[in-house]
């Protein structure tokens, strides 16, 4: 594990920042350094979902760039890094104020984007007062068109509830009409941000698709016992649940699950299924289990993030948006090396240009990621991309899913 | 189905129950309101999963561990921040304060230290997730444990209470601390006492729900919440109140999932705990006054 | 007196005006860092003008600073500015008549965890309503609202507040509270009207809170049940309160100016062991300064006018 502590200014590269920069010239003789901020739920209820998502893609990309001697600048020179961090306590009025001191008083450079869609709004006007490029990672908004127009350097990178939801309507649909699915939907959903996006998108889909939505039903956030619900859903005749839930949820719904014996021959959980853990806990009973996200197994540079984030971090990431995090930095370091520090020109070359990432080729429509896994599946101890299937790298979809095993 | 959600109300009432009982103790006994009383739940949860992640040792045999250690903390800390509060409170109000302000301080120093060494992660592993057939109805084994041990230890605790001399002189402090001192009871260390015994116990919820619900270093407050409302439901300091204010809560939520929403279980849980108390400022089992 | 009452005034305006000119003077930032500390600032006045004379310790704070925020963020739409507000506060005073019809003949801890369930049923209401009428989660609030005007505001709200207290404390009502919070029966006794007079308190508090939440909601654009009624401010607000000394004037602001610096230049500068230097500090306040800082502060002060005269009276 390594830490950052507010202001730990990573000097490793400055040697070779300053052999470099008495190459080029310029950029490194009129400041030492380039300064990074962000805020980050590091306690407070958010604090779990920023911590696997979000912190550590953040300490592996300062810890990555300072061990390259530092950020690259368009003269070839290199300036070390230095990090401000702030905890936001989980409160959107701690956000408000840190990004404000970042930006007045640390006078920071660029800032990273906080956890969570609400924080991002809550951050997105002081991105754009002060000019800052505001690359959203762990925001899921059908918004995004709309708040683009608003905040003009704001970029949002994981899609909207109807993007998910469009797409795990396809696949049931299609199944049903292949007869390996009834057609019939059980869903339950957190009474949440996300989950309601993700239900109030997931109705009006599923109809259009022809699906019957047998049960739908919302619970409230800090739920532990799911068990009336998994009764009417098994009761219900459906044989596709659907459940937007939050990681506690995911973790408890799947444990009990097993427990009734409730076997749906497709299984879609919310937040949660794509971590490292769930498939460590579960075992051989994640297997065919979908959810949001996913990955190319075959793609090395993921392959390759996958075990530099495990060997900087101490702890794997998730499925679904570390790597896009980890892309989104990428993009703002190369953005930085093609255009300098000006903030404008960055935004604007994120905005336009073409990003090699671990993505792959990486390029934004309308400010927006588009090409990134609507529904994954775990598949041989990995969380594949299953949708869209026309996506490089997709896995074909495995239905029916087995029945729990007995341990 | 009404079978179904009456055991299995019944199985989380016993979670709730388990998670009560010692908060009940150290406030009605001890005088302590302790807020910090989720975090002992959750270093005990962090011990459970670490021991079976490291050495493959089972929540069981960890209870085992963590009743005497949890025991030990509680003795400990009514000791170094207790004792020195209560010994120059004038008044009970006086030291209600500065007691959920002192403990409220101790809250943080656990989370954070947590924070330190087990970061922010959800923490979650499976133990005993296998289905037990009662009465047709499939229920977890993990959270009959749950069930069992509240019972069993509302039991003991309670025989212990009325049975015993050692329990009639906690009563006595729990009712007046004054007047038990005149009567030769060393109250000094009958709150101790109190305060240890909910230390234990909820050392001993905090291994039995890791066993089945994710918890963060962070989530304590939300054990310490529900519990609380527990207590005050089931009257201060009445280990049969918690008890069954837990197993009426837990019915209340299921039998409202089922049959209204799940929507509701909390905003049920809450209404029917302002409800009771209106009804009995005191709680179900509280004293007339106090 | 009056000389001295004149002097009180005079200082109470001129700081009033300075604070007033500040943000001529100042950053944004010293701006953000205002409008934290007056919001808190004011959340004390209101939790002390409640709780102090009557001793009832409430955690309701946020259910209606919560009702505030959403309010804001349910209206900012169809409703103009001034307007808006207005409508938030008394929304949030009907919710307190009601709920303080109820509840006051509750005592104790059991009025502790009664505020904090209602807390949390707010919540819990607010969250279904939205689920299940609106179909919505999460609102936007995008009003003009410039930070200073913000800012304003809640200066504006926190010195009414004040003056409230302190014209609170120098009536008929504030010698009835005094008798109220020492003996109910002997208030009784008197021909006090203690329930009127306490639900009368509870409103007015309740209604600063909620405008507070009003108020601020606007820096946050996007407003969901768990940002407007996250229960740490309940928390922060009670301790602020306390610390300071709920029952003295300048008690809530003496506790919620040091608390909001200590809590930001803590988390600026040890992200990491925040939590734990936090807990640290209230333990030693706890030990430290078990009456307030105010207590201390006059305590300190008299120790060492009396120590000299004699000696032995001191210890107590």
């Amino acid at each position: 594990m390594i830490s950052l502590k507010r202001r730990d200014i990573l000097r490793s590269g400055v040697a070779a920042a300053a052999f470099v920069s008495s190459i080029g010239r310029s950029w490194a003789q009129d400041r030492k350094s380039v300064r990074i901020g962000y805020a980050i739920s590091k306690t407070g209820p958010n604090a779990g979902g920023a911590g696997i998502t979000t912190l550590p893609n953040y300490l592996l990309w300062a810890k990555e760039v300072q061990d390259a001697g530092g950020l690259e600048l368009p003269d070839g020179s290199r300036l070390p890094l230095e990090v401000v961090e702030y905890d936001d306590r989980s409160s959107a009025e701690e956000v408000v104020r840190a990004v404000e001191r970042l930006a007045n008083e640390d006078k920071v450079d660029f800032i990273l984007a906080p956890w969570g869609t609400g924080f991002n709004l809550a951050a997105a006007p002081l991105f754009d007062r002060y000019g800052f490029p505001q690359l959203a990672v762990s925001a899921v908004t059908d918004k995004a068109p709309q708040f683009v127009q608003r905040w003009k350097k704001s970029f949002w990178m994981l899609g909207g509830g109807h993007d998910y939801a469009k797409a795990l309507a396809t696949i049931i649909a299609e199944a049903s009409k292949a007869g390996t699915l009834n057609g019939k939907v059980a869903m339950v959903s957190v009474a949440d941000g996300f989950g309601i996006d993700l239900v109030t998108a997931a109705r009006p889909a599923f109809q259009a698709a022809a699906l019957e939505i047998v049960y739908d039903k919302t619970y409230p956030i800090g739920t532990s016992d799911f068990t009336p619900m998994i009764n009417e859903a098994k009761a219900s005749g459906a044989d596709s649940f659907v459940a937007f839930s939050y990681p506690p949820d995911t973790f408890a719904l799947t444990q009990q699950s097993q427990i009734a014996d409730f076997n749906p021959k497709l299984l879609y959980l919310g937040v949660g299924t794509s971590f490292p853990v769930y498939s460590k806990n579960n075992g051989a009973n994640a297997t065919g289990i979908l959810s949001l996200g996913g990955v190319d197994p075959t793609s090395e540079a993921n392959a390759d993030y996958r075990t530099r984030h495990e060997a900087a971090t101490g702890i794997a990431p998730d499925y679904w948006a570390s790597v896009i995090t980890y892309a989104s930095l990428q993009m703002l370091q190369e953005a930085i090396r093609r255009k300098g520090l000006d903030r404008e020109a960055v935004a604007a070359e994120i905005a336009s240009g073409s990003f090699e990432t671990v993505l792959g080729e990486t390029k934004l429509e309308d400010n927006q990621l588009r090409k990134i896994w609507w529904v994954g599946q775990w598949q041989n101890g990995k969380f594949v991309g299953v949708a869209p299937g026309d996506h490089a790298g997709a896995s074909p979809l495995i239905l029916p899913r087995q029945a729990w095993q007995k341990a | 189905m009404l079978v179904t959600a009456i055991l299995s109300g019944l199985v989380l009432g016993g979670t709730y129950a388990l998670l009560a009982m010692g908060l009940t103790l150290q406030y009605g006994i001890a005088r302590i309101m302790n807020l910090a009383y989720g975090e002992l739940i959750i270093v005990a949860a962090f011990l459970a999963y670490t021991l079976f992640a490291t050495l493959g040792l089972s929540p069981v045999w960890t209870l085992f561990i963590a009743i005497p250690a949890g025991f030990a903390l509680g003795w400990g800390i009514y000791g170094v921040l207790m004792q020195p509060l209560v010994r120059r409170a004038r008044t009970p109000a006086g030291l209600e304060i500065d007691s959920i302000l002192a403990t409220f301080g101790l809250l943080f120093v656990i989370q954070g230290l947590l924070l330190v060494s087990f970061g922010a992660n959800f923490t979650s592993y499976s133990y005993l997730n296998v289905a037990v057939d009662v009465f047709g109805t499939k229920l977890a084994a993990n959270r009959l444990i749950a069930l069992a041990l509240a019972v069993v230890l509302g039991g003991a605790i309670y025989f212990a209470l009325t049975r015993t001399l050692w329990g009639t002189a906690l009563r006595a402090v729990s009712v007046s601390p004054v007047s038990a001192s005149l009567v030769g009871i060393d109250v000094d260390r009958a709150a101790r006492t109190a305060f240890a015994l909910g230390g234990a116990l909820a050392a001993a919820g905090g291994v039995v729900i890791s066993m089945y619900q994710t918890f963060t270093a962070t989530s304590g407050v939300v054990f310490t919440m529900k519990a609380l409302i527990i207590v005050i439901m089931g009257g201060v300091g009445n280990i049969l109140g918690a008890l069954s204010a837990g197993l009426v809560l837990g019915l209340a939520e299921t039998l409202v999932a089922t049959y209204v929403d799940p929507g509701l279980t909390l905003a049920t849980t809450y209404g029917l705990f302002i409800a009771i108390l209106l009804w009995r400022p005191t709680g179900l089992f509280g004293r007339a006054a106090r | 007196m009056t000389s001295r009452l004149l002097c009180q005034i005079t200082g109470f305006l001129t700081i009033i005006i300075a604070l007033t000119a500040l943000p001529f003077f100042v950053g944004p930032y010293t701006i953000t860092l205002m409008i934290g500390m007056l919001g808190y600032v004011a959340l004390a006045i209101a939790w002390a003008m409640f709780s102090g004379p009557t001793r009832y310790v409430s955690l309701a704070t946020v259910a209606f600073f919560g009702i505030g925020a959403y309010a804001c963020a349910v209206f900012n739409e169809s409703l103009p500015y001034p307007l808006l507000l207005l409508v938030a506060g008394l929304i949030g005073l009907a919710v307190a008549l009601v709920v303080g019809l109820a509840t006051l003949r509750l005592a104790g801890v059991y009025f502790v965890i009664f505020t904090f369930g209602l807390a949390e049923l707010v919540r819990q209401l607010v969250t279904w309503f939205e689920v299940n009428i609106t179909g919505t989660l999460g609102r936007y609030i995008f009003l003009p609202v410039t930070p200073e005007g913000i800012y304003w505001q809640l200066l504006a709200l926190s010195a009414f507040a004040f003056a409230i207290s302190w014209l609170i404390g120098r009536s008929r009502l504030g010698l009835a509270l005094k008798v109220i919070g020492e003996d109910e029966v002997v208030a009784a006794h008197c021909g006090i009207a203690i329930a009127r007079i306490k639900l009368a308190l509870f409103a007015l508090s309740a209604v600063i809170m909620t405008l507070v939440g009003a108020i601020q909601a606007p820096r946050w654009t996007y407003v969901e049940p768990s940002i407007a009624f996250n229960p740490t401010i309940s928390f922060l607000t009670l301790i602020m309160a306390l610390l300071g000394g709920a029952n003295r004037l300048m008690g809530p602001i003496m506790g919620a100016v040091p608390l909001f610096l200590l809590f930001e230049w803590l988390s600026a500068n040890f992200p990491n062991h925040y939590s734990i230097i936090l807990g640290l500090v209230f333990i030693t306040i706890v030990f430290v300064l078990p009456n307030g800082v105010l207590d201390f502060v006059e305590k300190g002060l008299t120790h060492r006018i009396t120590a000299a005269a004699k000696p032995a009276e001191v210890q107590k």
